[in-house]
């Protein structure tokens, strides 16, 4: 008897640590929002920041300076809102992709998904719509191509039966095509439009605007809370495809549903924001670190690391070489290799 | 009726036909060995009575119902599968692993009722001590017995394992046959297990079925399958079977030796 409440006490106490470290990522999101949105080139307090987006909010009772309130709520907070939802919405993915795939490599990355949509986007900038054409071009065909590789893999896959060796290994030969793809059109595109390409892979959150930020919120909206209701398909899948079919889990079937939604929510944020690689990497990882694999506190939670991680890294990206704005996919990397190579070399269980 | 039973399955891979017609019943209390040499189709088989391979032909009824007529919660709920790999090694607890042995029964929440099942089933496989530890800490054979134990807590009549004893050292190889041959008698399990220690087979087994490229070869009580005959038709090797002790043992010998000793 003595060993069983030994055992139940243990599972109280990482369900509680579970609960705290959501909670603190929670309280550390909401304190570094409070601390981003007062950042930019305009120099306002803290104060005037906030007063600013109380007026926008309810401009009846709160009243700030209208050049305030168009700053702060049409330059920082949709921007700062939509590196936490991107954040958010690329660890989540990355969290599906490394769980089903049981492959630590596993991300929208890794998995050519993000390569396709650069090409893409390359395709409409040097072919379709020039460097002045439309951007929403370039977004829809970016999206376009991601959809395209994950239904590529995923054919592979099938064909070659669906192990999650096969679709990584599919994945990261997708990966080189689009490459060689995106290469060929920088080879053949002018100066100008060779800038753009490499612009947008460099990934950043500069172009957002509240619609952009209205798309990337519903489409989190539709598939997070479905992701969570399957929360133990998914740790059944993460065991192996035998111990899932054993616990009643339609396999193939979850397989190509969860591929779908991790490759829907890379793409729709990818497509505005081009490369922001290594949060859906490494999210996952710390998380797991810190709280372990089961899927049901992992998705939440590791959202959350990857919107402190992207917001965090933005912040720093706004502010270093002030008023110069540095791509956050180059912040995410510099600061976030060195974190996580640390983290891996001190702690074994990954 | 029997509680599992087996009629004149096949599966075939692309052309190759890996088992032709077989068929047996499994009754409530009773362990069935599957036995053969490597290859032989008892994998392929336990796949198929499980429902995650479509046979090209025949059936398999669980409690009377074709498994193709049930959904596939029912079928984990009447049915536990154990594979012959020893689990991925992930960043779980043993805990945590064991706990999702009652997917087919929870919705999002774990209930203490649940929790208690799973201690129950960790202390039945002596994990208890290991219960908090990651997967990824533990040796293979205990992996293997925390695989045994999350089957238990799917809380099954029928338990289909995958050479569960392959990675065990002799003491626990042993344990782990005393748990499943107990539970068999005393909850009533059907347990189908695939070995490849032919004494292990015989001593805790009921009846054991011998298959060889995919066709059963013999089937019935240890003491009248395991004969020198059989094992040199299958195995294509000579061995002497002893009786006398109290589960037939069977001896392999080097070939010829048995004609120059006689």
């Amino acid at each position: 008897m003595e060993q069983s409440v030994v055992i139940q006490e243990g599972y109280t106490r990482l369900k509680k640590t579970r609960t705290l470290f959501i909670g603190g990522l929670i309280a550390g999101l909401v304190i570094l929002i409070g601390v981003a949105v007062t950042l930019g080139s305009a120099d306002y307090t803290v104060a005037e920041s906030y007063i600013a987006i109380l007026a926008g909010l309810f401009p009846g009772i709160f009243s700030a300076p209208d050049l305030a309130t168009t700053i702060v709520w049409d330059l920082r907070l949709h921007r700062v809102l939509f590196a936490v939802f991107a954040g958010f919405g690329l660890a989540v993915a990355g969290s599906v992709m490394q769980g089903i795939l049981r492959n630590p490599l596993a991300s929208p990355f890794t998995l050519g998904i993000a390569s396709a949509a650069t090409t893409g986007a390359s395709i409409a900038i040097v072919l379709g719509a020039g460097i002045a054409g439309s951007e929403y071009l370039v977004i829809a065909n970016a999206f376009l191509f991601a959809l395209l590789a994950a239904l590529a893999i995923y054919g592979m896959a099938r064909y070659r039966g669906i192990g999650s060796e096969t679709m990584v290994l599919a994945g990261i030969a997708i990966m080189y095509l689009f490459s060689a793809v995106t290469s060929l059109l920088q080879y053949v595109g002018s100066a100008e439009q060779l800038r753009a390409v490499v612009f947008w892979t460099f990934g950043s959150v500069d172009k957002s605007t509240w619609p952009k930020l209205g798309i990337v919120s519903l489409v989190l909206a539709c598939t997070i809370p479905y992701l969570l209701y399957r929360a133990w398909d998914l740790n059944a899948l993460a065991e192996g495809d035998e111990v899932a079919a054993g616990l009643g889990v339609p396999v193939e079937r979850s397989m190509i549903v969860f591929m779908m939604i991790a490759s829907l929510i890379t793409a729709v944020i990818i497509c505005f924001t081009g490369t922001i690689g290594f949060i859906g990497l490494v999210a996952p990882h710390i998380t797991r670190m810190a709280i372990g694999g089961d899927f049901r506190t992992l998705l939440p939670a590791s959202g959350l690391v990857g919107a402190v991680l992207l917001l965090a890294a933005d912040s720093i990206a706004r502010s270093v070489l002030a008023p110069q704005i540095i791509p956050v996919g180059i912040v995410t990397a510099f600061l976030g290799v060195p974190f996580f190579i640390y983290l891996f070399m001190h702690r074994r269980d990954a | 009726m029997a509680l599992l039973s087996v009629e004149d399955l096949s599966f075939a891979y692309r052309d190759r036909e890996i088992l032709s017609r077989v068929s047996f019943p499994v009754d409530t209390g009773e362990v069935l060995g599957l036995v053969g040499p490597n290859g032989c189709g008892k994998t392929t088989l336990i796949r198929c009575v499980d429902g995650m391979l479509t046979p090209g032909s025949g059936r398999v009824l669980l409690h009377g119902r074709d498994l193709r007529d049930m959904h596939r919660r029912d079928i984990a709920r009447a049915m536990a599968y154990v594979p012959q790999s020893a689990g991925n090694q992930t960043a779980s607890t043993v805990f945590e692993t064991v706990l999702m042995g009652r997917r087919p029964y929870l919705n999002w929440t774990v209930s203490p009722a649940d929790e208690e099942k799973v201690v129950e089933a960790l202390a039945i496989l002596d994990l208890g001590g290991l219960a908090l530890r990651k997967i990824r800490e533990l040796s293979g054979g205990e992996r293997q017995r925390v695989m045994i134990a999350r089957a238990l807590v799917q809380e099954t009549g029928v338990v289909l394992l995958d050479e569960p004893t392959s990675n065990l050292d002799i003491r626990h190889q042993m344990a782990v046959m005393e748990v499943l041959s107990g539970l068999a008698d005393e909850r009533g399990l059907a347990v189908v297990i695939a070995l490849h220690d032919l004494n292990l087979a015989a001593t805790y087994c009921h009846r054991l079925l011998v298959m060889k490229a995919g066709e059963v070869y013999g089937y019935g009580e240890p003491e009248e399958v395991l004969t020198p005959d059989m094992i040199e038709r299958v195995y294509g090797i000579e061995a002497v079977v002893k009786q006398d002790l109290p589960a037939p043992y069977v001896v392999p010998v080097r070939p010829g030796q048995l004609r120059e000793g006689a």
